[in-house]
């Protein structure tokens, strides 16, 4: 641990206040999905505790029947808008870090194999990456939604859309990483502490994971803090598309698309504070992706 | 260079009929044609006798190579929503996309290049960075969001640019433009901005890097070692160097313009066929999805060729590698 | 004594870091007159290369000049703006970089390059341009210069490249040419054709040349004068044959007793004890438990008949139209026991891949490799197990042959882990005797590779080697990067374990003055092709095919001892 506190790393990481910052805003959020039910003022999602006379109430002003004041003020349903987001940016959260843990695994095991293995497994892996990254993963992630949508029987639909969401965003992902780390194995197969292991009799698989994996982590860690940004913006996209969340479990997108509709008779709160912390958040993730990125590129120093 | 094109061109018909078989696969797995074509009043006959017609019970894949045989043609079957065939409507959608990504797409690279090479060069200067620092928001800021917030700026509040859809279009042909028109002239402007400014951020944010990297080769250490100024050092050594793995990205790039297209068509209600997909895909319109797969998917492998063969006359060790 | 083209007075460099001030170069001063070559050498991190940089203003930052002048043609340099250097370089002082293979751009043609920078420099015209461009590529003696004016960097060859280089340099008829080891990427043969034709410039065009290297064969067969840097800082300068025949700083002594010697063979290489480095090697304590029960039966270890590896070159989905590139031709060895084999040759000639397939790292395309008595091929998995606890490797790059997220601990306890040979308890007590054994602090066992050097590196490489108590060592090019006196260190190390341990190895190297001091036997290979095998006493002294020849006549050499010298560092 004190490794850790004296690296270079640590070091350039306490005296880059963006990289503090984006840090410290990136756990905020984090934390506050986490303890959503804790810290939101109502759950919005209980039929009980709504009053539509609560509608439409502006931030910070008393509503004109109830005369109750909401923070970030209510949407049509007279759901707090504050709740509401702190119950979106967890279902936000949650795909996001379950499609980028889904892509790492699924990309590592890939790129490793090809890496290490080479031939044909290679061959075959890179030319489906190939094919996959001719399209762009938005328009894969619809279509494996769009096909997930088909296949699941209306009535389970709403309810598998998350998972249906991780695994579209999941699946439209992994080719970034089975590159980065095909690369990388590449690079470090041909050096010669490899070289020993084989030597001494370590079987592929040892090697693979026991020595490989370790040096070829922290491009993979830069990638997946990027993917992170861009994976929450994906389900962002697709929720707003009307392909996402669906609206009884709302995420930021979903309640962006709420909130458009909204937008041109005034209402500007209901759409204008969910945007504000996705965007926040997406800025966050990506300072601090691209923070890392500099940080762990040691030709940048 | 002759080998190397042809080895492109094999790739390129493997994605078309990887794609293919993606497309034919939801056709045949992902809801059954009978029931959408039939109604609910059938007899086993009637199901026996469609599924004969239509070739269900041949092999998969005599099915396939059927399906590829049509597809060549133009022939996607009938849309489940709107019982017309697909490729009429398609066709119909399609010029309102590409105007819409031709102009954002130049707008993208034409820029991206620019501010790429501005922001490597003036590595450390106030305009590079402030420059950095906003592309950065650029990237955080989910497309649809510009969209909006562009239309909640000049449409709402300063009313100037319209709000939706693609204003008075001129047919000349099959094909129907509306870059002849004032009204359709000022209806591209706002979802050409939104679609661009993703792409050009991307876009610019890679040439900075890859400059850099090049910056710092040896060759480029030399080049400054004989005394050769700044400026051919910066345009001619390192920007044509710069520019060989841009080039493979912008290819890549200039595909995810079509598909985020859908995204800025949905916000702007611009009729093309990327809103035209997105209703597909919230009413499992199969025969529309698999159209517009293939569709794209020709564009793609269409441009990435181009970008192959663009990429082979700028680097002379692929050219004489054959 | 005609007045010198550049003068450096005093100069010094620094870099701040989080850690303090580092000052790479300090107080460093020389003079360099027209067409005189002047030599500055030391090991790596002494300070030579930033001396160049720092004249030619291609400082990185954040290093800058403190403090110090130079001075070119009695116009000082150093205090210009970023306009007047780049006028400067290029123009007065021209640039030769190390890597002939990333100094030039790789999407312009030779001719592009060189006509841009003489029509920049001597405003020449285009066609004008191109004919002085070619009459350069004449000079510096690159076949059909018309034809290949128009070729791109990666149509040459390595030397040619370099070739290339030189001739841009010479584009602005510079004063002074700054060569930072501009032949240390290249063969010998190479090598030496390059450094005669910088020699011949040097004379021809009255050029002064700075010639950076580490390389004392290079100082003694190039360079008129000589400046010996340690640590940033001169510790001595003067005429080459004044500083090779008679040094008085003991650093420089020390260099060049490290350097080794083709023309006798030592019993140990005499060490550089400058500067405190460790050198403690505790042989005694490492044979007192160390297993030599098992000699083979015939004598002879190691058997090889036929070898051969072929590469493929380039792939075809048909068998046919597959080409592959042989690396190792029907090549015919044995090794007896307890025997320091050499193997010997030029870049490409297969010696290291013949290594890795005794190591089984690469399989064998024909031929056979027999092991005390039992072929290697077509071993079953439980016999490969038991050769390879029997045979180790000492690989040439110290800085990737150790995995970097490992503690140094791990890595030598892995050998033994693996095979079994030591109960969980043991293993760790093991392992510290046996980095104490080759020189290493305790507390090596927790650190990880990053915080030692190049030398300290292959000492724990050697514990790890030698985990396993093996019978047979395989040393690729161990110390090709390091520095002389590391280099010493090392090869007596590897000279003990043969002498107590009665190791047997096979000991790769392109470095013939090394090969005479460590091998029993030589084995010389050229492009795949094993070309002779003698004893290395004769091989040296009578070579018998003409590529031996050859590569003895092009060994850089340092001066001629004396028999008294001789007798000295026999003792």
């Amino acid at each position: 641990m004190t490794r850790f506190f004296d690296s270079d790393v640590f070091y350039a990481f306490r005296t880059s206040p963006v990289a503090i910052c984006s840090l410290v805003v990136t756990v905020l959020l984090v934390l506050s999905a986490v303890f959503a039910p804790l810290i939101a003022t109502t759950n919005p999602f209980d039929p009980a505790s709504l009053n539509l006379m609560n509608g439409f109430t502006p931030p910070m002003e008393p509503n004109a029947f109830t005369g109750e004041r909401f923070w970030l003020g209510t949407d049509d349903q007279g759901r707090d808008v504050y709740s509401t987001i702190l119950y979106g940016l967890r279902i936000s959260l949650f795909v996001g870090i379950s499609a980028v843990l889904l892509a790492m695994v699924i990309g590592i095991f890939l790129g490793l194999l090809s890496g290490y293995v080479g031939g044909w497994t290679e061959t075959i892996i890179m030319r489906a990456a190939d094919v996959q990254l001719t399209f762009p993963s938005i328009l894969v992630a619809m279509l494996i939604f769009g096909v997930a949508k088909g296949v699941t029987p209306v009535e389970y639909r709403d309810q598998m859309a998350i998972w249906v969401l991780i695994l579209a965003i999941g699946l439209s992902d992994w080719v970034q990483f089975a590159r980065v780390v095909r690369g990388a194995t590449l690079v470090e197969k041909s050096k010669d502490y490899v070289a020993a292991a084989r030597l001494i009799g370590r079987s592929p698989l040892a090697i693979m994971i026991r020595h490989i994996l370790p040096n070829v982590l922290s491009p993979v860690l830069v990638i997946a803090t990027i993917s992170l940004a861009l994976a929450i913006i994906a389900e962002a996209t697709l929720s707003f598309l009307g392909v996402g969340a669906p609206a009884t479990q709302p995420s930021l997108g979903t309640l962006i698309r709420i909130g458009q509709g909204f937008l041109f008779s005034g209402e500007w709160w209901i759409l204008a504070f969910p945007a504000c912390t996705l965007l926040v958040l997406a800025l966050a993730v990506n300072l601090l992706g691209d923070w890392l990125r500099d940080a762990l590129n040691p030709r940048l120093r | 260079m002759l080998s190397f094109i042809v080895k492109r061109v094999g790739q390129s018909v493997l994605v078309l009929l990887v794609t293919g078989l993606v497309a034919f696969s939801m056709f045949t797995f992902v809801g059954d044609p009978i029931d959408n074509m039939l109604g609910q009043e059938r007899t086993m006959e009637d199901v026996e006798r469609l599924r004969t017609q239509l070739g269900l019970d041949q092999p998969f894949v005599v099915q396939y190579v059927r399906f590829l045989e049509q597809a060549a043609q133009g022939n996607f079957g009938i849309s489940y929503r709107q019982g017309r065939p697909v490729a009429e409507i398609l066709m119909e959608r399609a010029p309102a996309t590409l105007e819409l990504a031709a102009v954002s797409g130049i707008l993208a690279i034409v820029m991206g290049i620019a501010l790429g090479v501005f922001t490597a060069i003036r590595r450390d200067g106030v305009a590079a960075n402030l420059i950095m620092s906003i592309s950065l928001i650029g990237v955080s800021l989910p497309t649809f969001l510009i969209g909006i917030l562009l239309i909640y700026l000049f449409s709402v509040e300063l009313g100037w640019l319209p709000s939706f859809g693609r204003g008075e279009t001129v047919k000349i042909g099959g094909w129907s433009t509306g870059f002849l028109t004032e009204s359709g002239l000022k209806a591209l402007i706002l979802p050409a901005i939104t679609l661009g400014l993703y792409q050009m951020t991307l876009i610019m944010r890679l040439v900075r890097s890859e400059m850099l990297e090049v910056l710092r080769q040896d060759y480029v250490r030399f080049a400054r070692a004989r005394g050769l100024s700044n400026r051919v050092v910066n345009f001619r050594h390192a920007l044509k160097n710069t520019m060989v793995p841009v080039i493979t990205v912008i290819g890549l790039q200039l595909g995810s313009i079509i598909a985020f297209a859908i995204i800025t068509e949905t916000v702007f209600q611009w009729p093309g066929v990327g809103l035209l997909f997105i209703n597909a895909i919230q009413f499992v319109d199969i025969p529309v999805m698999a159209a517009y797969l293939m569709l794209i998917s020709v564009m793609f492998v269409a441009i990435n060729l181009l970008v192959d063969i663009l990429y082979a006359m700028i680097d002379p060790r692929l050219r004489s590698a054959s | 004594m005609t007045k010198p083209v550049l003068s450096i007075v005093n100069l010094t460099v620094e870099i701040p870091t989080r850690r303090g001030i580092f000052k790479p170069v300090e107080g460093v001063s020389y003079d360099i007159r027209p067409g005189e070559i002047r030599g500055v050498v030391g090991e790596s991190g002494a300070g030579k290369s930033m001396t160049g940089n720092a004249v030619i203003g291609l400082l990185d930052p954040p290093a800058r000049i403190t403090e110090g002048e130079v001075w070119l043609n009695g116009r000082r340099i150093d205090q210009l703006d970023a306009e007047g250097k780049r006028r400067i370089r290029g123009g007065e002082i021209a640039m030769i970089f190390q890597d002939p293979l990333t100094s030039l751009n790789p999407l312009f043609t030779v001719g592009e390059q060189l006509v841009e920078t003489i029509q920049l420099h001597l405003g020449l015209s285009a066609t004008e341009a191109q004919k002085r461009a070619i009459a350069l590529l004449d000079r510096v003696r690159i076949p059909n210069a018309k034809e290949r004016f128009h070729q791109y960097p990666h149509q040459f060859s390595g030397g040619m490249r370099q070739r290339v280089v030189i001739a841009l340099a010479l584009c602005s008829e510079p004063s002074v040419i700054v060569a930072d080891e501009p032949t240390t990427a290249l063969d010998v043969s190479i090598q030496a054709q390059v450094l005669d034709l910088i020699k011949e410039l040097a004379r021809e065009r009255q050029v002064g040349v700075i010639l950076v290297t580490h390389d004392m064969g290079v100082i003694a067969d190039t360079t008129d004068q000589v400046t010996v840097m340690y640590e940033g800082r001169v510790v001595e300068q003067g005429t080459t044959s004044q500083i090779l025949g008679a040094p008085t700083h003991a650093y420089t002594k020390s260099l060049i007793a490290a350097v080794p010697r083709p023309q006798v063979k030592l019993r140990r290489f005499p060490q550089v004890s400058y500067g405190g480095r460790d050198t403690a090697f505790k042989i005694e304590d490492l044979a007192r438990n160390w297993d030599r029960s098992t000699t083979s039966k015939s004598g002879t270890l190691l058997e090889v008949k036929g070898l051969t590896k072929r590469f493929l070159e380039k792939g075809a989905i048909l068998p046919s139209h597959r080409r592959y590139f042989t690396a190792v031709d029907d090549v015919s060895f044995d090794i007896k026991d307890g025997e320091v084999f050499g193997l010997v040759g030029e870049s490409g000639s297969g010696k290291s891949t013949v290594a890795r397939m005794l190591a089984t790292l690469y399989p064998v395309d024909g031929g056979t490799v027999t092991f005390d008595g039992q072929e290697i091929t077509g071993m079953t998995a439980k016999q490969l197990s038991a050769y390879r606890k029997q045979i180790q490797m000492i690989f040439q790059d110290p800085f990737s042959s150790l995995n970097p997220r490992m503690s140094v601990g791990d890595i030598v306890a892995e050998p033994l882990a693996h095979h079994k040979l030591l109960s969980r308890s043991e293993v760790g007590p093991r392992v510290r005797e046996l980095l104490d054994r080759v020189g290493l602090a305790p507390d090596a066992y927790r650190k990880y590779p990053h915080e030692f050097s190049g030398g300290q590196r292959q000492r724990i490489s050697i514990a790890r080697a030698l985990a396993t108590q093996p019978r047979f060592l395989i040393c690729d090019e161990p110390t090709s990067a390091l520095d002389v006196s590391i280099q010493a260190q090392i090869l007596n190390i590897l000279k003990d374990l043969q002498e107590h341990l009665g190791l047997t190895m096979l000991f790769i190297s392109h470095d013939l003055p090394v090969v005479r001091q460590m091998c029993d036997r030589v084995g010389v290979m050229r492009q795949g092709k094993l070309v002779e095998v003698q004893e290395t006493s004769a091989l040296f002294e009578r070579p018998q095919s003409s590529y031996t020849r050859e590569l003895l006549d092009l060994m850089p050499r340092l001066e001629q001892l004396s028999e008294k010298e001789i007798a000295d560092l026999r003792t």
